[in-house]
Order: C-alpha cells, then sequence, then structure tokens
C-alpha cells in the first residue's frame, strides 16, 4: 500500500502530469485560432441545446396531425418553391409546412435533433469505451491473449459493417417483437419502444464501432508499454490495473480521442440511412432519415418535404466534419490536411 | 507474394464461412415460418411444405446443406430441380457439363421466383449505377486531389479541399433530393426518376444501347452515389502527395535536373497514388450500401431498391440471400484491393 502511494506522491511531483495539462491547453488555444472548427463547435452546441430543449422550442408536438393542413406550405415559402402555388394549401400555422399527414414540419425537424445528437454521442462513447477497454487488454497481456483477441477483431473487422448492422436491426425488429412477455428480448423490445426505436439502433451501431478504436489502442500500448515510466511503476509493485489505467491509458488517449471524434459523421449518415430503409426509428418518431424517405416520394410536387430534413442532416454533418477536422489539426498538428 | 497470398484467400475462406453461418442463423432465428399467412395452412399442407423445402430437417443438417448450395461450385450434367435448385452461376462447359454455383434457394413470398431470379433481373442495373458512380468518384477525386496538392495553400488547394467537405458532409439521402428537384424538377434537363438500360445485356451489365437515353439517366444517381467517394479519394491523393514530395528521391531527381513535370508525373504521383489503392475497400462497400438509397431516391429498379423493398416487407430470405451475396462480393473486394496493394507497395507482405 505505502508503494502504491509513493508512487501517486511520485507521479504527482513528476513535471510528467503538467505537461499534459499544457498539451490541452495547447490543443485548446490552436482549435480557438480555428475558424472553421469554431463554427462547427457553436452549431454542434447549439443543435444539442435544440435537442434538449426540443420539448420547449418544438411550437407542436411531432405527432399530432392537422388532416386538413396536410402538405401545406407557409406563404412566405412561395416565393422559393413558386410551381407548388397552384395546388399547394397555403397556411401560415406551420412555420415551414406541414408534411403528408399534417404534422408541423419544424417541430419534427427540431425533434429530429435529439435522433441524430444522441447517435453522434453514444457512437463515440461504446467505440471509445469498449475499443480502449479491448484495445488495452489486449495489448498489454501475453502474446496469445493478443493473438486471440485480435484474430477476432480482423474476423469482425472483415465483415462490411454496414450489412451486419442491417441484418442485425432485421433480426432484432422481427424476433424482439413477437417476444413473450417476461423474457429479456420483451424487457429490450419495451426499452426499445420507450426510445421510439434508438436502443436498437445504438446496439446496432455499438456492435460495429468499437474495433478500429481496439485496433488502435492496441497499436499504441504496444509502443508505450515498453517505455521506462512503466517499467519504473512495475518495479515499484504497482499493478496490472493500476498500470494499465493509470500509467497507459492517460498516454494513448489523445489520438483514440481524435479517430472517434471523426468518426462521428460516419455514426449520422448510418442512423439516417437505417431510418431511409425503414430499419431505424418507429414512426411517429421523426428522424431526418425518415423524413427524407417520406419526403422523397412526393419530391416532384411537394419538394420541401424531403429538402428541409437534408438540408437539417447535412448542416449537421458539417457541423460534426468541421469540428472533428479542427481536433485533429488541433490535437496532433503533424497530420494536418491528412485523410 | 505466393505465401501473402495463400494467407490472405484462406483467412478470406473462413470470413465467408463465418459470415454464412450468421446469415444462416439469423434467418431461421427469426420468429414465425416462411409460410405464416394471415390464413393458416392447413397442418398436413403446412407439413409438405417444409418437407419439399427441408425445414424439417435439424439445423446442423439445415446449415451444411446451405453451405452446400451456396458456397460449393460444382461441375455437372445433371438437370437442376425447379424453383428448388436455381444456380446463380451457370457456365457450359462440354457436351451437357455445366459449371454451376450459387444456389441461393427459393423466395418464400413469391413461390414461383428463385432469390436468383430475382438477383439476375436486378442486379445488371445496380452494377450498371455502381460502376457509373466509382468511376465519376475517381474520374473527379484523383485530378482534384493532385491539383489542391500541387498548388498547396493556393486558391486551387481550397477551392478543392471546400469541395471535398462538402461532399464528405452531404449524404447520398441529402444529396439525392436536392438534384432531383434542381435538376429534375425545377431545370428539367434530366428524368428525375427511372432507367434507360433494358435486357439483354453484353458481359451481364453493359447495355446495347449506350446512348444518351441511357446516359441521361445515369448522370444524376451515379453523381450523387459518386461524390461523397471521390471527396475521400480527393483528400487522401492530397495528402499522399504531400507526403511524397517531400521525399529525399524527389530532392534527388530536382537536383540532378529533371524537368518539374518528369517530377511530379514520373516520381511523385505513381507512389502518391499507392496509398489512394486502401481507400477501393471501403469505397466498394460505401458504393454497394449507398445504391439502396440511390435506387430508391432516383426510382431505378435496380437489386438496392428491391432490397429495400423486401426490408419493408420482411422478406427474409431474399434479405438474407441478397445480404449474403453483397457481403461475398464485398469480402472478394477487400481480398483483390489487398492483394493489389502488397503487390504496390511489398513492404505491406512482411507486416
Amino acid at each position: 500500500m505505502s508503494e502504491s502511494s509513493r508512487v501517486e506522491a511520485l507521479r504527482t511531483a513528476l513535471p510528467q502530469r503538467r505537461k499534459t495539462a499544457s498539451l490541452w491547453a495547447d490543443a485548446l488555444y490552436r482549435l480557438s485560432r480555428n475558424k472553421a472548427a469554431i463554427l462547427g463547435g457553436v452549431l454542434v452546441l447549439l443543435l444539442t441545446l435544440t435537442a434538449i430543449f426540443a420539448k420547449y422550442i418544438a411550437p407542436y408536438p411531432y405527432d399530432v396531425q392537422d388532416r386538413p393542413a396536410a402538405n401545406a406550405i407557409p406563404a412566405w415559402m412561395l416565393s422559393i418553391f413558386p410551381m407548388m402555388k397552384p395546388y399547394a394549401v397555403i397556411s401560415d400555422k406551420f412555420l415551414l409546412g406541414a408534411d403528408y399527414v399534417g404534422r408541423d414540419m419544424l417541430s419534427r425537424l427540431i425533434y429530429g435533433t435529439q435522433i441524430s445528437l444522441s447517435v453522434a454521442f453514444v457512437g463515440p462513447l461504446i467505440a471509445l469505451v469498449v475499443g480502449t477497454i479491448y484495445g488495452l487488454v489486449s495489448g498489454y497481456f501475453s502474446r496469445w491473449v493478443d493473438n486471440i483477441m485480435m484474430r477476432f477483431v480482423d474476423l469482425m473487422y472483415a465483415f462490411p459493417s454496414l450489412l451486419l448492422i442491417i441484418l442485425m436491426m432485421a433480426f432484432f425488429r422481427s424476433t424482439f417483437a413477437q417476444s413473450e412477455p417476461g423474457t429479456f428480448a420483451y424487457t429490450m423490445n419495451k426499452i426499445d419502444e420507450r426510445f421510439g426505436g434508438m436502443l436498437f439502433i445504438f446496439i446496432g451501431i455499438g456492435l460495429t464501432a468499437w474495433m478500429g478504436t481496439a485496433r488502435l489502442a492496441r497499436g499504441q500500448v504496444l509502443s508505450v508499454r515498453e517505455q521506462d515510466f512503466v517499467l519504473a511503476a512495475r518495479a515499484v509493485g504497482a499493478s496490472h490495473l493500476r498500470i494499465i489505467f493509470r500509467h497507459i491509458m492517460p498516454n494513448i488517449l489523445g489520438p483514440l480521442v481524435i479517430t472517434v471524434t471523426l468518426a462521428i459523421p460516419g455514426y449520422i449518415t448510418t442512423e439516417a440511412f437505417l431510418s431511409f430503409i425503414g430499419l431505424g426509428v418507429n414512426p411517429p418518431t421523426p428522424s431526418w432519415g425518415s423524413m427524407i424517405s417520406e419526403g422523397s416520394q412526393a419530391i416532384r410536387t411537394y419538394p420541401p418535404q424531403a429538402i428541409l430534413p437534408a438540408l437539417a442532416l447535412s448542416i449537421t454533418m458539417f457541423a460534426f466534419n468541421f469540428l472533428g477536422d479542427g481536433l485533429r489539426d488541433a490535437l496532433d498538428p503533424r497530420l494536418r490536411g491528412t485523410q | 507474394m505466393g505465401r501473402y497470398i495463400a494467407r490472405r484467400f484462406l483467412w478470406t475462406l473462413l470470413v465467408l464461412l463465418v459470415l454464412s453461418f450468421v446469415t444462416f442463423a439469423l434467418t431461421r432465428a427469426v420468429p414465425g415460418g416462411p409460410f405464416d399467412r394471415e390464413k393458416s395452412l392447413p397442418p398436413e399442407i403446412l407439413k409438405n411444405l417444409e418437407a419439399r423445402y427441408h425445414l424439417d430437417e435439424p439445423f446442423g443438417k439445415q446449415y451444411l446443406r446451405y453451405l452446400n448450395d451456396v458456397l460449393i461450385p460444382r461441375i455437372t450434367a445433371r438437370k437442376p430441380t425447379p424453383v428448388l435448385e436455381e444456380y446463380l452461376i451457370n457456365i457450359k462447359l462440354w457436351n451437357g457439363y455445366y459449371f454451376r454455383w450459387m444456389n441461393l434457394g427459393p423466395s418464400y413470398s413469391s413461390r414461383s421466383r428463385t432469390v436468383n431470379d430475382i438477383i439476375r433481373e436486378q442486379l445488371p442495373v445496380s452494377f450498371q449505377l455502381g460502376v457509373a458512380a466509382l468511376t465519376i468518384a475517381v474520374l473527379i477525386g484523383i485530378p482534384m486531389g493532385i491539383l489542391a496538392g500541387l498548388k498547396q495553400n493556393t486558391v486551387w488547394d481550397y477551392l478543392g479541399m471546400s469541395i471535398a467537405i462538402f461532399g464528405v458532409s452531404v449524404p447520398v439521402i441529402a444529396l439525392g433530393p436536392i438534384l432531383v428537384w434542381i435538376f429534375g424538377v425545377m431545370l428539367k434537363w434530366l428524368p428525375p426518376t427511372g432507367w434507360g438500360a433494358k435486357p439483354p445485356y453484353i458481359l451481364f451489365f453493359i447495355p446495347r444501347d449506350l446512348s444518351w437515353n441511357f446516359w441521361r439517366y445515369v448522370i444524376m444517381p451515379a453523381f450523387a452515389l459518386g461524390l461523397g467517394q471521390s471527396a475521400i479519394i480527393a483528400r487522401l491523393t492530397r495528402a499522399s502527395l504531400l507526403q511524397v514530395i517531400r521525399e529525399d528521391y524527389i530532392r534527388t531527381a530536382r537536383a540532378k535536373g529533371l524537368p518539374e513535370r518528369i517530377v511530379v508525373l514520373r516520381h511523385a504521383l505513381r507512389n502518391s497514388l499507392i496509398p489512394v489503392v486502401t481507400v477501393l475497400g471501403p469505397m466498394f462497400a460505401a458504393v454497394v450500401t449507398g445504391t439502396f438509397v440511390t435506387e430508391q431516391i432516383f426510382g431505378i429498379p435496380g437489386l438496392g431498391k428491391y432490397f429495400i423493398v423486401s426490408v419493408t416487407n420482411r422478406d427474409y430470405p431474399v434479405i438474407m440471400g441478397t445480404i449474403l451475396l453483397y457481403a461475398i462480393f464485398l469480402v472478394l473486394a477487400n481480398l483483390v484491393v489487398d492483394i493489389t496493394y502488397a503487390w504496390l507497395d511489398p513492404r505491406i507482405r512482411y507486416e
């Protein structure tokens, strides 16, 4: 015990910790000078706030139908879509018009941020937590543990991941929906229904998201664990867990954070894609993907119904791309302009 | 090189085996038999149907049968039993002998068609779209990346990289409807939906009539599908070129007085394009899955659209059959990409 507390004392006394702090401060400074990244960051912040306070911002509930106002558009939009003048219902009740059953487009767009943003945060979280732990264990322990764990990742990695997700989603949606009350599948399905179909999306994305991070983390561990400070920690008798989490992990987190941030737009498209093909959220929960799918069927007559969610999705993607690129340049200037 | 190919090939076989098992197990795990209808069938008929499709056998036996049907190629003179036995690949060898491969089984929802019928009718269209999209991705991506890399920090670089960030940020499902609206509905330059090619095709997918009537349907969806990929290629080409151009051998080439054109074309470009090969694998995957939504948006009668319809209708044998086909294609494409890369860059082989 006294040994580990001495190690702790040594660790805090060492200049290394201050150096880590200044690395992040340095990164923050570089990030603050990148205008695109700041714009992206502000947009992400705004979108997050919209998602959290959707209930208070949205003028109408997302699922209330006003049948007479179906496909209505407000007067100001006629200047952008003049061809709709002869046949569209013109009503200023809805700021951005209504969809094919008379639900407010604006409110549905606002609630749509909840799905996209939660995927944008949960996806990287799963990738980071599962991938890092997997990579740490694989890289730190003996050769054969590493070998088995990495062959498994290789195998999973060789699968076309989006196809695997589609397969999983089709399976979840059919099997779990018909399960008996009291079983595990039934509980899962109830939780999924409670969240509008988001649980299965998280599971689907989570199942495939961690592998890249695991590989990267393992590679980093392999180079870090041979360094003198790990040897020193081992010499003073630190446990495996302590070495892994207190000594190795802080040193490999930077590149992992970069990779995971850069992957966010991918998770957002995956969710939109799944909802577009009808395996994502359960209706009437609005997702931009399902809104584009519904809207694109009436693109000739009522274009805003597809174009508005398409714009919302693109703006969100821009925001996360700008932020991710900026974060990468800030944390690792050597990588600037690559990828 | 031989050892590397052998190792990769064995690995691919293992992946395909696991993949087929997962696909099969999930198909069988889906509750409700394939013959569930609103009006349930009499038990005797159900029994006969199950016996006909071998659904009454134990799981292991069914899987081995499936594996035998799908993965094992055979050379035979026997005539296949209709509906139950129908191969995707039939190549005539000599007097009555055929090379047959991939029997994906019957579609349970439409009794007279097999999964192969569906694939045979719709895959060529998807293939046309995919090839066109990949061509656009390469034709836009590589020149854009080279231009941005050679003229780093000029207006060309910024313009190219702005287009690239646009390309990676606007996914197909967002770009598709916007293109349809602008060029199909407002300007009326191109037909908003539909497809111009009709069978029979040369080499399974090249239409006989390659006139404007074919191309005008291709341009918009292929561009929507290819733009994102071209952005990825452009960014990678630029980054790789910037790295190569700082290498010692480029300095040597310049120092010995070679004209800049030769230095760029023969020394820099050739080496900087090698890493671009690595994105081809993920790119194939993205284009294949991209066809699902592109065909839906542009109303193209391809396999991707049919796949989405079968997902909506919960037609599981078709879903699993098509997924397996796509997966086999992608895994094999990855194998080819890996081997090409190892051939171009010998260091990879000894990793």
